[in-house]
């Protein structure tokens, strides 16, 4: 998993993450050589000394020195700054709306919506639209690219690409309210093929499962209500106030990237999701569906892969 | 003393007689002094005891009040950030939850900038500054009383509200919608908006104090050039205050309204933007941290040359630097808001700003290095918190060029490698040194040097814990760690750099521990400290008691102790300028503002109760409005106006009580004026200043919504504004009052002063109907603040027009006041003045604001 500014997994990240590292050594070097000037006014010899003291070196250290190096740097920093502008359009265009606390993710030319997590296919150039859904939030991948805020009213843009196959981890990076800290997202950098192929399973719709018990946890997710505010395509449920649930069980994670997915950490979310979150929008089930229920319906849901 | 003595007398070659501030001159007053004359000096001079002890007003104690209030905000904020580290030590700890913890973050940030780092360097230079420049003390004392009272009643409220949970929540930063009713409707974020607005107007009025204190107190001869450079410091830091705090203020006053009565400036879908508030906030934000600095910096160019035995390098570089500093850092808001999605083209402005804002620093540095090495360096403890200063300041500004870097900012904004650096800037540039401050100055009010042996290892602690806390943090943002989090997960390699932090803390805060050791042990506040330990070479270091200086000393250089070693002895002795009091009250030169020559001896009011009462009203007011007792909050506030109209008749504008008096030398000064030599007139001026800038920033909120909306909004469709011909009419009333304002002027120099006040009334009618008129109009057509950002901003426009008449109203009725009760005559006339200036300026604003209503959305086309 990639999370680090200085690990890039693409041209916009990698372009950062040098420009990090001229930062860092070139700052090195200033710094020691403050350090070495305060050493030698301290305890150098008196000609050393002497010349420190003259109005001649606050002119050379503070104004000259400081005016070549900052033009240079403003120089070279511009340049990386409209390399990482906008390019040419037709990219792959990804929406991403932020919301207390998680992500709806859209794939405006493909038809589809899904949550917390992004698909990308690399190699190909990616056009990125953020807006937010009710406070400000920010999107930050930094293996990927800097980050962009999401501001309710207004749309933001980046353009990215990932050069190989990996997961990113991304983060809000806008206090965004009470759970700010437990609302993170992957980005699942896959080969284009593999990409298609996820797109597919995501576009098909869900059908009424078979097997009884899987079931069972179909009718309890209906009957709980669970569909005036989750989504999973194909069904009657249609809500847009949390997460789609369409693929669910395929996901890195829960909860924006609060828990491990897998059968029992998710029941154990829907019935007491404001024990592991509090804050969140999701109120708990564990007085709505009981025991076998709970189980029937995390177990469905993690069936939708 | 082996220095070169740079003599600068004032030319007094044209002048029939010697100048008396001229060197050649002889001494202003001769011995032997007159039986009994210390003795008055020291009785009007005295400090109130026992229940009587908060009428206090001398500057020396106000000073330390102020100060030590301060660092007791600065423990409470710290033992805050120690809870934090706590929580952060190990990932996924639920040691405090998620809301306690965004309370505390935002807390600690709010008390460390509003209630810790800003009133901190304000004590500094009520405390200092009157010995620096030889001022008896500041002109407006009660007001410095007044800003402390207010700040220290506020500020203990505000800190307790973490402990039955409505501290806000929020950020200190507060941005909408998240601190809007809908997603945060408990009073938490009423509480920033509110209790941190009334200490905003505190530091205000600490800083027209410090304004005019610096321009107009200074001993005879010290020219602007001679002032030390701790003045230069605070000169630029108050005027900062004054030209940044009005954003902020108008900023709370635009959410509060919002969050009130639901008017939409922040919200787009009613066409407000919540990025309106980022731009006032940072325009306020940003000078912020160098309001901070610039007083910081001021006193290391003030230690290190005692330090070291050595003048320091380059004064003139170094004065122009701190005013570049606050110049330009006007012109840097925008670097906190990189990635908003503002074009290329502005970031790669705001960018360069930021990056020349580092040459006037750069200056400083090797200014300061430049005098080390010039000098004999001496390692007591004020040079170790220096030397420990340059190091982390340094390593600080470095970061601070990386976040101005667009690129690299957009990675790392709002990640733990910016709170490394903004603690290194404001640790390093801020709270060392105030440690040397602290450690260098206490010898001057407690009259003995604090433990070296504490101090020392003190500093160890401090300097080790700092780096240790904060430059893991660095690298815990680069891996992915964004600010504010309560919790972390495992495996993102984060959790050795988090717990490096924890331990980095608790050795600092053990540095913190040992400093408040030595203050209890070795501090205790005495009238009357003698001595110069480190043997400085400014003013400060005369002997002093609670009367200042004895006699105020004649001034030729910039370090007048180090150039005439009989110095101290002559003030001691009475022999320069006023070693008595004159009118028998407490009273300090005046001097003009750039030559400093003298002008008249200014009346300075004595202990009273009358600012406390006007102290615990406002914050009274504020608090009680937080929490919506609408009731007892009108109460407090009553109070409050009362208690200021009382202060302001018993203790402001006392006329002629003596027709001049000789101060020595030769120079006769009048103790009463009226015109823009006297003190009133230019604190006036500067809460003009104020006011100005708050009204540039309600023109900004009109022309910003109007950008968002675009011509066609502005007004939205279906909203007509009132035919032009009632406005027209309320602004000819409205000027009409100015005119009546100068009959009255004319009236009160022939005498006629009953006559005056009945124009004075008559004008304050025209004003009320010419206001009254246009809100009339304005409600007439159906136009309402919540529906559309358009009406809110017209009313937001209107509510501070009525703020001012309401001002205006007190004002008017105070001045008739005066003249029944023959408090007003052709001589004693400061309170029509500085009336008739505010007023004249009301006058002006409302008719720039009636055109900003209804001639700016005509003038679009629309």
């Amino acid at each position: 998993m990639h999370h680090s500014v200085l690990s890039p997994m693409g041209p916009e990240a990698a372009r950062i993450a040098e420009l990090s590292w001229l930062l860092f050594l070139g700052g090195a070097a200033i710094f020691l050589l403050v350090m070495l000037l305060l050493a030698l006014a301290l305890g150098g010899g008196p000609g050393v000394r002497r010349r420190l003291g003259a109005r001649r070196a606050i002119l050379a250290g503070g104004v000259a020195f400081p005016v070549l190096v900052l033009s240079a740097l403003l120089v070279h920093t511009l340049g990386v700054a409209a390399a990482l502008g906008l390019g040419e359009p037709a990219p792959l265009r990804i929406e991403v709306t932020g919301r207390q606390y998680w992500w709806e993710v859209r794939y405006p030319d493909r038809e589809v919506v899904t949550a917390n997590e992004i698909h990308i296919p690399v190699g190909r150039a990616v056009e990125l639209l953020v807006d937010s859904g009710d406070v400000i939030h920010s999107f930050w991948v930094p293996s990927l690219h800097g980050k962009i805020d999401m501001i309710p009213g207004r749309v933001n843009r980046r353009r990215f690409s990932l050069d190989r196959p990996g997961v990113l981890r991304g983060q809000c990076a806008e206090f965004c309210g009470t759970q700010h800290a437990l609302m993170a997202f992957f980005v699942v950098a896959e080969e284009e093929a593999e990409f298609e192929r996820w797109l597919e399973r995501l576009r098909a719709p869900v059908a009424k499962p078979e097997e009884p018990f899987l079931a069972q946890g179909w009718q309890a997710f209906g009957q709980a209500g669970c569909g005036a505010c989750h989504a999973v395509r194909g069904t009657p449920w249609a809500g847009r106030s949390g997460p789609d649930l369409t693929l669910l069980g395929g996901r890195l994670s829960l909860a924006a990237g609060t828990l491990d997915n897998h059968l029992a950490t998710l029941a154990g979310w829907i019935a007491g999701p404001q024990d592991i979150k509090p804050g969140n929008r999701m109120p708990a089930f564990n007085t709505v569906l009981d025991g076998p229920e709970l189980r029937a319906v995390a177990a469905w849901l993690e069936s939708l892969r | 003393m082996s220095l070169p003595n740079k003599m600068a007398g004032v030319p007094t070659q044209d002048l029939p007689t010697p100048d008396p501030l001229s060197a050649d001159a002889p001494l202003p007053n001769p011995l032997p002094r007159p039986e009994g004359e210390l003795e008055a000096l020291q009785r009007v001079w005295q400090t109130p005891r026992g229940w009587r002890f908060p009428t206090v007003v001398n500057n020396n104690w106000i000073g330390v009040l102020y100060l030590g209030t301060a660092l007791l905000f600065f423990v409470l904020a710290g033992c805050m950030a120690l809870v934090m580290r706590a929580q952060l030590a190990v990932p996924q700890n639920d040691l405090v939850g998620a809301e306690l913890y965004n309370q505390l973050f935002t807390t600690h940030g709010t008390m460390m900038m509003f209630l810790f780092a800003v009133p901190a360097m304000e004590a500094m230079g009520v405390y200092l500054l009157p010995a620096m420049l030889a001022a008896r003390d500041l002109p407006f004392p009660r007001l410095s009383a007044y800003a402390f009272w207010a700040y220290a009643i506020g500020g203990l409220v505000f800190f307790s509200s973490i402990f039955y949970g409505a501290a806000p929540n929020g950020g200190w930063f507060m941005y909408p919608p998240l601190t809007s009713k809908e997603y945060s409707p408990g009073i938490n974020a009423d509480f920033w908006l509110l209790g941190i607005g009334f200490i905003e107007i505190s530091a205000i009025a600490g800083a027209i104090e410090i304004v005019v204190g610096i321009l107009k107190n200074r001993a005879p001869g010290m020219t602007l050039d001679r002032m030390p450079l701790f003045c230069w410091a605070m000169l630029v830091f108050a005027a900062m205050i004054i030209f940044a705090f009005p954003a902020v203020i108008w900023g709370t006053i635009l959410l509060e309204l919002e969050r009130a009565f639901g008017w939409p400036f922040f919200i787009p879908e009613r066409g407000g933007d919540p990025l309106l508030w980022q731009h006032l906030f940072w325009f306020f934000g940003h000078p912020e941290v160098y309001i901070i600095f610039l007083p910081a910096a001021g006193m290391v160019s003030m230690i290190i040359p005692a330090m070291v035995q050595a003048r320091l390098v380059g004064y003139g570089l170094v004065a122009m630097a701190l005013l570049g500093t606050g110049f330009l850092s006007f012109g840097l808001w925008v670097h906190h808001m990189y990635a908003t999605g503002i074009p290329q083209l502005s970031l790669s402005f705001f960018s360069a700003a930021s990056f020349a804002v580092s040459v006037p620093t750069g200056i400083q540095v090797f200014a300061w290095i430049g005098t080390i090495a010039t000098g004999r360096p001496r390692l007591q403890v004020p040079m170790l918190f220096i030397l420990g200063f340059l190091f982390i300041f340094v390593l600080g500004g470095l970061t601070g060029v990386m976040v101005a870097v667009v690129p690299f900012d957009w990675q790392a904004h709002d990640t733990y490698f910016v709170v490394a650096h903004l603690h290194y800037v404001l640790i390093g540039g801020m709270v060392f040194p105030l440690l040397a401050a602290l450690y260098y100055w206490a010898p001057s009010a407690s009259g003995k040097t604090m433990s070296k042996r504490l101090g020392t290892f003190a500093f160890w602690l401090l300097f080790i814990g700092v780096n240790l806390t904060f430059f893991p943090m660095h690298i815990s943002g680069l891996m992915g760690m964004p600010r504010r989090v309560w919790t972390y997960p495992e495996g993102m390699g984060l959790e050795l750099w988090n717990m490096l932090s924890t331990i980095g803390a608790v050795v600092a805060a053990l540095g913190v521990a040992m400093v408040a050791l030595d203050l209890l042990r070795n501090f205790r506040v005495s009238n009357g400290a003698e001595g110069n330990p480190y043997n400085g070479g400014t003013l400060e270091w005369l002997p002093q008691g609670n009367y200042a200086a004895r006699s105020i000393p004649r001034i030729h250089s910039r370090e007048p102790l180090w150039d005439n070693p009989d110095l101290a002895e002559q003030v001691r002795a009475g022999r320069h300028f006023l070693p008595n009091t004159a009118t028998g009250l407490r009273e300090t030169i005046v001097t003009s503002p750039i030559e400093a020559r003298p002008q008249y001896i200014a009346i300075i009011p004595g202990p009273g109760w009358a600012h406390v009462i006007a102290a615990i009203g406002t914050a009274g007011f504020f608090l009680s409005l937080t929490v919506e007792w609408v009731w007892i909050a009108s109460a407090f506030g009553a109070v409050a106006v009362a208690a200021v109209l009382w202060w302001l008749w018993t203790g402001t504008d006392l006329g002629p009580v003596r027709d001049s008096v000789a101060i020595g030398g030769g120079i006769r000064l009048p103790v009463y004026v009226t015109d823009s030599r006297a003190v009133g007139w230019w604190a006036m001026v500067v809460l003009l200043l104020v006011d100005g800038t708050t009204f540039s920033c309600l023109a900004f909120t009109h022309g910003f919504l109007w950008l968002v909306n675009g011509d066609a909004a502005w007004p939205p469709a279906g909203t007509a504004l009132p035919e032009l011909v009632v406005p027209a009419v309320g602004a000819a009333l409205v000027a009409a009052s100015a005119v009546l304002l100068w009959v009255a002027d004319w009236l009160l120099r022939r005498g006629h002063v009953i006559a005056m006040s009945v124009a004075v009334l008559a004008a304050l009618g025209l004003l009320l109907a010419g206001l009254g008129a246009d809100l009339a109009a304005l409600w007439e057509t159906g136009l309402r603040p919540g529906a559309h950002s358009f009406g809110a901003a017209v009313f937001a426009n209107q509510f501070w027009q009525g703020l001012h008449a309401a001002l205006v109203l007190v004002m008017a009725l105070y001045l008739a006041a005066r003249a029944w009760a023959g408090l007003l005559d052709p001589t004693r006339r400061v309170t029509f003045d500085n009336v008739r200036l505010f007023w004249t300026y009301t006058v002006v604003q409302a008719l720039a604001g009636m055109a900003l209503t209804h001639l700016f959305p005509r003038g679009l086309g629309g």
